[in-house]
Parts: structure tokens; C-alpha cells; sequence
């Protein structure tokens, strides 16, 4: 099979695996994106060892490492997210928004406001 | 050699310099398969139900564990069948039940422009991938001679020769992540437990539903499970219709009603509260 069409196939569900974890906003279809663009670099690895005839088979073996470490990440992400909607009772990350500030303006200049009404 | 972008398209159509195994079965099954792939994760990404949205994703992983098949690396094939397809996408189900399936992704923007941004940062990205691929400095060896005894042997020598402090590292990973994640998803019980005495009171006491909900309706048309069933003052009652029917909006006219509930917020269920 020549080079080009598993490298481009890698680089389109790369791409939508991207799109995927920049734009969706549940939690667990943004880990599924990362899924998604963790077996298109698989896809280039395995395409690439096939194609220079890898004497080592080293980019197999990397694959294989990058489908274990693969399978630790979801399960510990999945715990994370089954703790977050536990205590949250949502996925949704943009419910998720306790440490954002309202942004209050520099801390300076309103501690010296609140003196002065305080006065 | 150093080849460009560019001529990186003349070099694949060209096929391989030494040109092994580049039969048109491995073509024809690629331009069967990889439509497949990129159209179901394209559906992954814009299907609304997240169920729908895993099992494309699976379907993707299947398409990409026939291309390893078709590209002389059948253990990695079976890997990525057994270990992705299998068990990581069933833990993403399993998790998507507990989490919810009528907790659909709502697809309005609250960040302007997040998708205009979102699909160019994607495609710059996928140009770039492009033309750094186009980069690599391109030499053979022999895939040949490293699959002389087999897949399975050749990943096994390397695995326990050359990368074996990294496969043990693997090992320590996965007994972390396993206790990591039992760690994070353990509650510890800090009430006793209620006997049936105080359960049964707790019931009676919340007042909304002592006995246990009414059946659906078995009118014939269907299995009549997504029917509401009818009171004895002709109502249809709407408790008695499953609450995942209700959100997904399958619920059907009961007969002789003209009330359809339309929204599982106007029903008020025993234990919601809880």
C-alpha cells in the first residue's frame, strides 16, 4: 500500500479528533476525541513501519505501548469524570466554571476603593 | 533522502522503491474501509446522542484494526480489536449509561466563534502534520527479515530485549492507573445503612408514590411500552411510561387521550427528589 493514503487518513481523523475536543463540550466525547486522535498517530506508526520495512518492528512496538498507555488514560479519565458528575451531578464542561473568576480587576485598585468607601 | 510536501504525493503515487506488497486488494480495501472510517468519525463528531457517538468511534477503530490486518501487522490488528474496540469503547458505554444517556451535548455555542475556531485550528494542525510527514528522511531495511518468525515473535524479541525497561515502566503505569482510578471513583461509606423499617417509613412518609408505579398501557397496536396507560377516570397516566422514552419524546398518544406529555420535567416522579 503506498505511503500517502494511510498518512492522509491518519491526518483527517487526527483533524477531527482536534475539532472534536476543541468544540464538544461533554466530557466523555471529549475523551473519545482524544481516543480518536490517539489511533491516527497509531495509524501513522504502523503505516510507517510497514513502509521503510522496519527490521526492529520498533514502530509496532511503540504502538502497542501507545494502546496500553491508551487504556491507563481512559480509565483513570473515566473515574475522573464519573467523580465529577457525581459531586456536580453534570458532565458538561462548561458547568464547570467554580475556580473562574468574574473577573474583578486588578486586586489593588479595589481593596483601595473598598478602604475609601469603608472611610 | 529529504522529500518535500509536495513531492511527497509524487513518491506515493510512484508506490514503494522496492514495491513488496502493494497488491490492489491492500488498495481496494483501503478505499473501501477508509471512507468508512473518516465518515464515521465525522458522525462521531456531529451525532447529538452520545451513544450514537461511541459506537461510530468504534466502528473507526474496527476500519483501522483491518487496515494493521491488510498491513502485515496482524497482532496489532487483534490488539486494537480486543483492547480498544473491546474493552475501552465498552468502558466509554458503561460510563455513558452511569453518566446518563438523555444527557445529550447541547450543540449551541456559548463561546462565539469556538467552531469557526475550533475548525481551523483543526486544519492547520492537519496541514502542518502534512508537511512535517513530507520531512522524514525516508530509508529501507527489512520488514521482511524482522517478520521472518512470525509478528508475534518479532514484536515479543524486541519487546523483551531491547525495550524491556520501558515494558516494566508500562506495567508500574497500569498498576497506578488501575489504583488511581479505584481511588477516585471509591466513596466511603460514612452513614449506617437504613434497616427496612426505616426504608419503609422513608416511603410512606415522602408521600408521592407508595406503591409501585402503573404498567404501561397494552393497547395492541404495539408492544405498547412507549403508551401510557389509561386511569380509571379515562387520563392517561403519565408516570407509567419509561423516563428515557419521555426524553427521547417516543411516547405515543395513549387511545382516547389528547393529552401527550411532552417534556419529562412536567411529570413529577417518586424519587426524583432524592
Amino acid at each position: 500500500m503506498p505511503l500517502l493514503m494511510p498518512v492522509v487518513l491518519a491526518c483527517l481523523l487526527f483533524a477531527v479528533g482536534i475539532f472534536g475536543v476543541l468544540a464538544r463540550r461533554n466530557a466523555i466525547l471529549v475523551l473519545m476525541s482524544v481516543e480518536l486522535m490517539l489511533n491516527a498517530v497509531n495509524l501513522n506508526l504502523v503505516a510507517f513501519d510497514v513502509y521503510l520495512r522496519d527490521q526492529l518492528l520498533a514502530g509496532q512496538t511503540f504502538t502497542l505501548f501507545v494502546i496500553t498507555i491508551a487504556a491507563a488514560e481512559v480509565g483513570l479519565g473515566l473515574a475522573i469524570v464519573l467523580l465529577v458528575y457525581r459531586n456536580r451531578e453534570t458532565a458538561q464542561l462548561d458547568d464547570l466554571h467554580q475556580l473562574r473568576e468574574d473577573d474583578p480587576g486588578p486586586p489593588d485598585v479595589r481593596d483601595d476603593t473598598r478602604e475609601t468607601a469603608a472611610r | 533522502m529529504t522529500i518535500s510536501g509536495s513531492t511527497l504525493v509524487a513518491l506515493a503515487a510512484a508506490g514503494t522503491p522496492t514495491g513488496t506488497a502493494t497488491g490492489t486488494g491492500e488498495a481496494v480495501l483501503f478505499w473501501l474501509l477508509a471512507p468508512i472510517a473518516v465518515l464515521a468519525s465525522l458522525g462521531m463528531l456531529f451525532s447529538k446522542k452520545a451513544v450514537h457517538s461511541a459506537l461510530l468511534l468504534a466502528l473507526t477503530m474496527l476500519c483501522l484494526a483491518a487496515f494493521y490486518l491488510a498491513q502485515d501487522a496482524p497482532f496489532l490488528g487483534v490488539v486494537q480489536v480486543v483492547v480498544y474496540t473491546g474493552a475501552v469503547m465498552m468502558l466509554f458505554l458503561f460510563v455513558l449509561m452511569l453518566v446518563g444517556v438523555d444527557s445529550s451535548d447541547s450543540l449551541v455555542e456559548t463561546l462565539r466563534g469556538q467552531r469557526i475556531a475550533a475548525i481551523v485550528a483543526a486544519l492547520g494542525f492537519g496541514a502542518l502534520l502534512v508537511f512535517s510527514i513530507g520531512d522524514v528522511v525516508v530509508s529501507n531495511a527489512g520488514l521482511a527479515t524482522a517478520n521472518a518468525d512470525g509478528n508475534v515473535q518479532g514484536l515479543a524479541a524486541l519487546i523483551f530485549s531491547r525495550y524491556v525497561f520501558a515494558f516494566e515502566v508500562t506495567s508500574a503505569l497500569l498498576i497506578t492507573a488501575a489504583l488511581g482510578a479505584m481511588v477516585l471513583a471509591h466513596r466511603e461509606r460514612i452513614e449506617r445503612p437504613l434497616n427496612q423499617r426505616q426504608l419503609s417509613e422513608q416511603r410512606f412518609r415522602g408521600g408521592v408514590h407508595p406503591a409501585p408505579l402503573p404498567g404501561p398501557g397494552v393497547y395492541a397496536r404495539h408492544n405498547a411500552v412507549d403508551t401510557p396507560a389509561l386511569l380509571p377516570d379515562g387520563q392517561p397516566a403519565d408516570v407509567s411510561v419509561s423516563r428515557v422514552l419521555l426524553a427521547r419524546g417516543d411516547v405515543r398518544k395513549a387511545p382516547g387521550a389528547d393529552v401527550v406529555v411532552r417534556d419529562a420535567s412536567e411529570i413529577e416522579r417518586p424519587g426524583d427528589d432524592q
